[in-house]
């Protein structure tokens, strides 16, 4: 049986889609402001290590790496209602690469699960 | 089993494992964070030997051509030598051989070194006077065309090494110099693909030599080169510009002039902005950024939102105090 990244597309997939996301989530002004930096380079990169685990695909995150590192934004304001736009993003982007709709589910499923960590709840 | 090389020392590896893997279990703490080839982290540079297809896969062209690789990304096959990115500080002794004035700021320095530096143009050096002050210069020279290696030094207010460089450091003396670093370089392979340049102020150095290895490799795309500046005296190099405009067809030129006064043949505006604007839709395009950092910053972005994708984005901000505007 396959894996959700293997069924998705794997890394190919996740190159497909980083830029769409990535351009979606740094036009969105009510969120854009948690993701520019001086390094866009590297902010790419994490959109990408992301996606990456969004989509089931290989990674060491832990719910304490997914805490520790948003505990910056947190203190800024970051709350439920930019982690649902970041989702809605997501989600869009794979409508727009014509990603069928139960892997959809899945991928949107794994980025829920990040949900208290992100926040910090 | 391949054996790996790094600060002098021999390190095995095992079956299957890992440059990071083996590093790391032989002792030796090389960054690292995702352990997967998405974050980066763990790029070394492979000074000797061959990397796997797999450990460059994600890099940029320039790193690639560069022998960049992730460690966590690699299971070597014959041994290596590596060492990490920022590890490399050796210097070599050069000599100013030539030195002009470009603009009322900026003097051209041609330095021949003791032992031959191999670079790529675009990359920058590390100078060392004797008082010990470092500084970093983009390369505006072309090796395959170049003997000597050219540096552009623009005088700022604040910038005491500008003004040791342009008032003291004359022809016949020596100076240390390290390098080449940096990877904002010409890379082949898409000779067809447009390019889009933009400069302010000596960030036209990389941008020049860019713009000449893209020639002496045959690039057959459009390469379009904005260079920016408060006032048209400060547009240096401008007639070199035209003249290689109209000798290549494949390249455009524009002088842009921020301030009043405008003379003919040159645009008035920001470089960045006469760029947006000719060019909205920048999918498919290559683009180099030098010079002032919220320039290249602000450009980056815009680069992006216009459909440039990140990794054909390279940009060389000019980071001292005496380039902020």
């Amino acid at each position: 049986m396959s894996t959700l990244f293997e069924k998705i597309g794997g890394e190919g997939a996740v190159d497909a889609s980083v830029d769409i996301f990535y351009r979606k989530v740094l036009s969105d002004d009510s969120i854009s402001h948690f993701f520019e930096t001086t390094d866009m380079e590297a902010q790419h990169a994490k959109q990408k290590a992301f996606l990456t685990m969004a989509f089931g695909g290989p990674n060491n995150y832990s719910g304490t790496d997914m805490r520790t590192a948003h505990a910056p934004l947190v203190a800024k304001g970051l709350n439920e209602s930019h982690f649902n736009a970041v989702a809605g993003h997501l989600q869009s982007t794979l409508e727009e690469l014509d990603v069928p709709a139960e892997l959809i589910a899945e991928v949107m499923a794994i980025a829920g699960s990040t949900k208290e960590d992100v926040l910090g709840l | 089993m391949p054996k790996i090389t790094y600060q002098g020392k021999e390190y095995s590896t095992e079956p299957d494992e890992t440059v990071l893997k083996a590093l790391r279990r032989n002792g030796v703490l090389v960054p690292y964070s995702c352990g997967a080839g998405s974050c980066h982290t763990c790029m070394l540079h492979c000074q000797k030997g061959s990397v796997t297809e797999r450990s460059q896969k994600d890099l940029k062209p320039a790193l690639k051509s560069l022998n960049y690789f992730l460690a966590c990304q690699c299971t070597p096959e014959s041994d290596i030598s590596v060492a990490l990115p920022d590890d490399e500080d050796v210097y070599v002794s050069a000599r100013c051989v030539k030195k002009e004035q470009l603009s009322p700021t900026v003097w051209r320095f041609s330095l021949e070194t003791a032992v031959p530096v191999f670079y790529h143009a675009g990359q920058f050096v590390n100078l060392k006077n004797e008082a010990g002050w470092i500084r970093s210069y983009s390369i505006a020279s072309l090796p395959a065309e170049d003997s000597l290696i050219e540096l552009q030094v623009r005088r700022m207010p604040d910038g005491q090494m500008s003004h040791w460089m342009i008032d003291d450091f004359d022809i016949g003396m020596h100076i240390d110099l390290e390098g080449p670093n940096g990877h904002c370089i010409y890379t082949d392979g898409r000779p067809d693909m447009p390019i889009l340049m933009v400069a302010t102020g000596t960030g036209l150095a990389p941008l020049i030599g860019i713009l000449r290895d893209a020639l002496h490799q045959k690039h057959t795309g459009p390469i379009y080169l904005y260079h920016g500046a408060r006032t048209s005296d400060e547009i240096y190099l401008h007639d070199d510009l035209v003249a290689i405009a109209k000798q290549n067809d494949n390249v455009h030129y524009a002088g842009c002039v921020s301030g009043d006064d405008v003379p003919e043949g040159m645009q008035a505006g920001r470089s960045s902005d006469i760029a947006m604007q000719e060019h909205p839709d920048l999918k498919g395009f290559r683009l180099f950024l030098c010079g002032a950092p919220p320039m290249v910053r602000a450009m980056r972005k815009n680069a992006f939102l216009a459909g440039a994708s990140m990794p054909d984005i390279s940009a060389d901000a000019f980071t001292t105090p005496e380039h902020l505007p």
